[in-house]
């Protein structure tokens, strides 16, 4: 029998089978996976999980996946470091770091790509796309040549030619859209509207987004089956900050830790994009949308689709919701660099800017355990950082070098 | 009719107290169909179907466009990071 039982309205009762569809026909709300969690509960606990890969695959029986053969590139389980020097700095008892950067196409869009790509298969689909402005593209690209669909890759024509390789390198087709941002948002669902592909974020949304919850999973169980006092996540469209959410009350919902209820979901976003952070600081429940400019490009969602849920989330974990700006980002960058070794891509500067601002507000307490997601590696946006490179040059002598470094 | 399409549509400030969708379906050959909204004194957004051809939808949505309403697709943005 299988464990996914429908397709689910999150707005209204309406139910659906199983089938590449995301939005409701009655009131186009978004659509859900519903499971049979009683059927789940039979068949997984600590042990299956535990002996299972280590890589998302290890949950497969929490995913909407019915077959066996999945996409994997080595997708998840990536490390959960415990971020002693930040955490001194800092003035905490405990700071993990969640590196989703050392995935394999170094972003955390690994996972719900690996889904999206799996379910694509069992839906017997050719063609694989996606519209991307970076991490996207490259999992896409690289899940489709693993896969060996045809896959088509939409980015603006004006995308800076390191992300186009990094895609390309994969040997998807590739599509410039000449226009404005918009232009490509309107031109993809056009396409999804009449072409039979598996466009990742379109029609395979509701399976797609699921993947992000492996992130709360793997933090759940690398924390020794508990959840921490707070989660700081990114916000582009929302889903990930819910879905790690989602994959807390998963774990609880079949006992495999205690209620997540004292867990406080904090949403970080730049200044420059910030939708939902502003809104949620203004009290009100939906965000309104906004024309992205910020160096955090992967977060550059203008009408972040999961907004009001996060928004929501946010208020019920007696969380906070935070905009850093630009400079703050790339100090951001900097010092998880210097203090953890890790260097992060925009994202993740976003991320360390409003846990350093928390901190200053006094919003976590010296005692508490804080979870910082960082979703993607710091080479995929190194131009934002290039100013902090000075390299400081001598003459081929001992004399030049201790010179200019009497303190070595 | 042709064609149908989600759209949110998101006022901010003035364009609020005017009845834009009763003057799109008056001005254009479409069709609305609201599902959901959210309104309030200084902005608000609704959710609806716009019914019609692809030449009076597209010269509906640039009409609202040059009113100050922000047109989106019911699901978010698609272009993702």
């Amino acid at each position: 029998m299988s464990k996914v039982k429908s397709l689910k309205c999150r707005e209204c009762p309406e139910e659906y089978e199983i089938s590449p569809k995301y939005v409701c026909d009655m009131c186009f709300g978004p659509l859900e996976i519903s499971y049979d969690w009683k059927e789940i509960k039979k068949s997984v606990n600590k042990d299956s999980i535990t002996n299972g890969p280590k890589s998302i695959w290890r949950y497969k029986s929490l995913l909407p996946i019915d077959g066996n053969d999945v996409i994997d590139i080595g997708t998840g389980f990536t490390p959960l470091i415990s971020a002693d020097n930040l955490s001194n700095l800092l003035g905490l008892k405990k700071i993990w770091i969640k590196n989703d950067s050392v995935n394999p196409t170094y972003s955390f869009k690994d996972r719900v790509v690996s889904v999206a790509s799996t379910k694509a298969k069992e839906f017997n689909f050719d063609t694989f796309a996606c519209a991307s402005t970076g991490n996207l593209a490259g999992s896409v690209a690289a899940h489709g040549a693993k896969a060996g669909f045809r896959t088509l890759v939409f980015i603006p024509s004006n995308l800076e030619n390191e992300k186009i390789i990094a895609a390309s390198i994969y040997g998807p087709e590739v599509v410039a859209i000449k226009g404005n941002y918009d232009d490509v948002n309107r031109l993809c669902t056009e396409l999804a509207e009449t072409k039979p592909w598996a466009f990742v974020n379109i029609n395979l949304r509701p399976f797609y987004s699921e993947g992000s919850k492996t992130v709360g999973f793997e933090i759940a169980e690398q924390l020794g089956w508990k959840t921490p006092d707070h989660i700081i996540a990114p916000a582009a469209s929302g889903s990930l900050f819910i879905k790690v959410w989602k994959g807390f009350n998963e774990f609880f919902k079949i006992g495999l830790i205690e209620n997540p209820q004292n867990t406080r979901m904090h949403i970080a976003q730049p200044e420059g994009c910030s939708p939902i952070a502003t809104s949620f600081n203004e009290g009100k429940t939906h965000p309104l949308p906004v024309i992205p400019k910020t160096i955090a490009k992967s977060l550059a969602i203008g009408n972040p689709a999961d907004g009001y849920y996060a928004i929501k989330l946010a208020k019920e974990t007696q969380g906070s919701a935070h905009a850093v700006s630009d400079d703050e980002i790339v100090k951001g960058i900097s010092l998880l660099a210097r203090t953890e070794g890790i260097f992060t891509e925009t994202a993740g500067g976003v991320v360390i800017a409003t846990l350093v601002k928390m901190v200053k507000q006094g919003l976590i307490s010296k005692d508490e355990e804080v979870v910082v997601l960082i979703t993607g590696n710091g080479l995929k946006t190194q131009e934002v950082v290039s100013s902090l490179s000075a390299p400081t040059e001598i003459n081929p002598t001992i004399k030049s070098f201790e010179d200019t470094f009497p303190n070595y | 009719m042709g064609l149908s399409k989600q759209l949110k549509f998101t006022f901010r400030g003035k364009s609020i107290q005017r009845p834009l969708i009763y003057e799109v379906g008056h001005k254009f050959n479409v069709t609305t169909n609201i599902r959901k909204a959210d309104v309030e004194s200084d902005g608000g957004w609704v959710i609806l179907e716009l019914t019609g051809s692809k030449e009076e939808i597209n010269k509906a949505l640039d009409w609202l466009k040059e009113e100050g309403v922000r047109v989106d697709n019911v699901a978010g943005d698609i272009v993702a990071g």
